[in-house]
């Protein structure tokens, strides 16, 4: 009986327990649901409850009221004052859900370098107060989610990047660079928080935080196409000694594979004797 | 000196115009009664179309990794679906039902343009033809909402999204020029007497509606005019590529799609707070405030098209404003619901199949309009947008709010437009699995979508019990699908065989029930003069009292009684 009432608030709740803004937007949405059981019942009860009294039956007049001006003006006021509430409720736990926390004592270590974090300054995006965060790009894309990490060259060639799963490290602030190279998609984690829509020529910008490893998953929100079902995306969160090994990793392959590349090119250019000739 | 002789009033015998008959009558008749049966029957064709594609597409998501339609047709099913419901059912069925009894409430003959009115039903009839023929080619793909660039020419090659623009169109001017008909017709030719405050409940809402279309059609109709220049004439207004913006759709489409929805239920609240008086046997309680809280939500709903973009890249001052603003259309939303309970309060309600209609839809509306409450909280948005949640949301609100009126307004004046009443059994069969459909199809879509399922797409993983939930809401649409049913056996026995109505079976309140069923061609031998908001109640009342002032057409006429022409 006791696992039942959470298991309960579950099933009429979203997805939360990722990252701490997904937490504070579930309980905005309990503060929501709490009221809005209240006005449901009241207002079904009552509506219930007249048309059983009220029924026509032998000998039952209908009383011609035309209206009652003050009991009007109360419950529109009482309207009001409800949606006041909320209002408050929403402005209080917006900050939360906004504003990324710092990372945490045991996250990756930020902004020494360049190597990762990156510092920003604009009106329509949030930073950690410390300013220093794990900034992955997230690549909107007919139908694949591309991950760019932090730690390229000055122009961003070079970076280390995966596909369809983004490796982060836990109690480390991640600010994600939502954008799109085709049409609107929409970047979804239901447990690490809100979607941020990905429109080609906009960036749009968000965060997470995640304190326990494991992996977390999601899907692309927003109709793009006929592979939209099959657009997943995952989060799986390392220890940050993990992460780091698998960024390394990561590096190294891809550098290894653009030198295999590059030397097959040259071999192939050799071969067709056009090694000579300049790029048009 | 002349002398002139004093005025002999006269009797002028007309000959009796034949009622006019067969099918090149129908096409060409400018009587906005027939017209607005043929808007009744037309939009009645495209509910059935779209409530099937509607099954097709329950069907699909009844198991998990279904394979029944390919990811394509699954794309155009909900797209022509969406499409179909909003411009060629919910919008013109409201059409359809003020073209017949727009001008019988206030007392007119016709509309102000009859032959107008014509062209309005003409161009959506050509509306649906285009649409439809592209599924013989291919149908649109990028669901009703068409953003871009999805929908340009380099995603969207097909001619469907070309019949969707079309289609847009046609159906925009349609209701364009039938808006300017119905304002024009209630601003000059109302019965004398009819006072703008005692327009029936259901002309003001038809008043907003037509307001509402003339300022929101012609927002899409550019849109939709640039994105076929974009796709066809080189421009790139919507392409990021070439300087344009993506966003620029949203905001346009929203701007026009967030006044869609009052457009689609502003009139079925009109046509509740008709119905529930007359079966509650008293009168509508806070007439003001209802009229008032009908146009302060027509303003209001040009304020918040941004609550339908909450997650795209826009600044966070615009987001408050828009959610704001939406908390602020909840309060004469709610006024409504208020009123509506009061006007049931004291009365002595007869559970009439109309009546039980209007009941239903309190209930269903209220869930949508509480589900509204959270989306209107941008960070739980945030959560909830695109995900089963929105769908059910749009579903309590378009089939709760606006489908359930539309049939409580069938069973309400199907005995004006045909003489005979329809069934009350079946109507019940009718309204209960109807109600109990749409909760089983919908309550449990907020569910699905807060466990994460985002909306339109044609499979999904068995995780989180998502198989059985979505299972529950196929069954309920197949449940909903047979409550519709219902209806149309009734009306189809009901055409023949139902009990005759008279003029006046509900004993109703308002002027088009003084004429009889159906209504002769010019509507009224005589007008009544206006003297409330209730002028069929203050005629019975005369007549009660024996005052003999006037008799309604058609009425039984005590025998040995001459019927004396007035």
């Amino acid at each position: 009986m006791s696992h039942l009432a959470p298991t309960l608030l579950a099933f009429f709740t979203p997805r939360s327990g990722g990252s701490p803004n997904a937490n504070e937007i579930d309980s905005l949405y309990k503060i929501v649901l709490y009221l809005a059981i209240v006005i449901f019942v009241g207002v079904v009860g009552v509506l219930c409850y007249a048309l059983y009294k009220f029924r026509a039956r032998r000998g039952r007049v209908a009383q011609q009221i035309h209206g009652n001006t003050r009991l009007e003006l109360g419950w529109t006021a009482g309207a009001v004052g409800i949606l006041v509430i909320i209002a408050i409720a929403m402005f209080l736990k917006l900050g939360a859900i906004v504003n990324p926390p710092d990372s945490g004592a045991t996250g990756i270590t930020l902004g020494a370098d360049g190597e990762s974090g990156r510092l920003y300054a604009s009106a329509t995006r949030h930073l950690p107060p410390n300013g220093k965060s794990l900034e992955i790009t997230v690549v909107g894309r007919q139908f694949i989610w591309q991950y760019i990490y932090p730690g390229g060259a000055g122009d961003g060639l070079g970076a280390p990047y995966s596909f369809e799963e983004m490796v982060v490290p836990t109690e480390t602030t991640v600010t994600l660079n939502v954008v799109s190279d085709d049409v609107v998609h929409s970047w979804w984690i239901p447990e690490l928080g809100g979607k941020l829509q990905a429109v080609p020529g906009y960036h749009n910008y968000g965060w997470f935080k995640i304190s326990k490893p494991g992996v977390y998953k999601g899907q692309c929100a927003n109709i793009c196409g006929r592979g939209h079902a099959r657009m997943i995306a995952t989060v799986r969160a390392l220890p940050p000694a993990q992460f780091e090994e698998w960024l390394a990793t990561q590096k190294r392959e891809l550098s290894e594979s653009e030198a295999a590349a590059a030397s097959e090119r040259a071999k192939l250019d050799a071969q067709r004797g056009t090694a000579q000739v300049e790029n048009p | 000196m002349a002398t002139y002789a004093a005025p002999v009033p006269q009797i002028v015998a007309h000959r009796a115009e034949r009622e006019q008959k067969g099918f090149m009558s129908w096409l060409t008749t400018t009587d906005h009664k027939r017209i607005g049966i043929m808007y009744l029957v037309l939009t009645f064709v495209f509910f059935i179309l779209g409530g099937t594609e509607a099954l097709m597409i329950r069907l699909q998501l009844g198991a998990p990794d279904n394979t029944l339609v390919s990811p394509q047709t699954y794309n155009q099913l909900f797209t022509m679906h969406g499409t179909t419901m909003v411009f060629l059912f919910v919008v013109p069925v409201w059409a359809g039902f003020a073209n017949y009894f727009l001008p019988l409430m206030i007392g007119a003959r016709d509309m102000a343009f009859p032959r107008l009115n014509a062209l309005s039903f003409w161009l959506l009839a050509a509306g649906g033809l285009v649409f439809y023929a592209s599924i013989f080619w291919n149908p649109p793909e990028a669901g009703w909402t068409s953003y871009t660039p999805l929908s340009n020419a380099f995603f969207s090659p097909g001619g469907g999204q070309d019949a969707w623009i079309y289609l847009v169109h046609l159906t925009g001017l349609s209701s364009i020029v039938g808006a300017i008909n119905f304002y024009v017709t209630v601003a000059n030719m109302r019965a004398k007497g009819m006072s703008w405050g005692r327009l029936p409940l259901f002309i003001w809402a038809i008043l907003t509606y037509s307001v509402l279309i003339i300022v929101a059609m012609p927002v899409i109709a550019a849109a939709v005019t640039m994105l076929l220049t974009d796709r066809h004439f080189g421009t790139h207004f919507f392409d990021p590529t070439a300087g344009g913006s993506s966003l620029l759709w949203q905001n346009l489409f929203w701007f026009f799609g967030h006044p869609e929805v009052y457009i689609m239920v502003l009139p079925a609240f009109g046509m509740v707070s008709e119905i529930l008086p007359v079966f509650a046997r008293k009168p509508i309680f806070g007439y003001k405030a209802i009229a008032i809280s009908t146009t302060a939500i027509g303003f209001l709903g040009f304020l918040v098209w941004v609550h339908h973009m909450f997650s795209t890249p826009i600044p966070e001052a615009v987001i408050i404003f828009a959610a704001l603003s939406s908390f602020c259309i909840a309060v004469p939303t709610g006024v409504k619901i208020f009123n509506w309970l009061g006007t049931l309060w004291q009365g002595a309600i007869e559970f009439k199949v109309p009546l039980m209609y209007c009941a239903g839809f309190i209930v269903l509306f209220l869930i949508g309009g509480i589900s509204g409450v959270f989306l209107a909280v941008f960070p739980v948005d945030w959560q909830l947008n695109e995900t089963y949640f929105v769908v059910a949301h749009i579903h309590f609100v378009l089939v709760g709010g606006a489908v359930m009126p539309v049939f409580g307004a069938i069973y309400y004046w199907f005995p004006k437009i045909t003489g005979r009443m329809l069934g009350e059994t079946l109507g019940k069969w009718s309204f209960w699995l109807m109600f109990v459909g749409v909760l089983a199809t919908f309550l449990i879509q907020h569910v699905i979508g807060l466990e994460g399922m985002p909306r339109r797409v044609y499979e999904y993983e068995n995780v989180h019990n998502l198989a059985l939930y979505n299972l529950i809401s196929t069954i309920g649409a197949f449940i909903l699908a047979a409550g519709v049913g219902v209806t149309i056996v009734n009306v189809m026995r009901s055409l023949k065989k139902g009990a005759v109505a008279g003029p006046d079976p509900w004993k109703a309140n308002t002027l088009e029930w003084f004429t009889p069923s159906p209504p002769p061609q010019n509507n009224f031998d005589v007008v009544p003069v206006v003297r409330s908001v209730e002028p069929m109640k203050d005629i019975r009342r005369e007549i009660e009292l024996g005052s003999g002032a006037v008799v309604p057409a058609g009425a039984t006429v005590p025998a040995g009684a001459t019927q004396v022409g007035l």
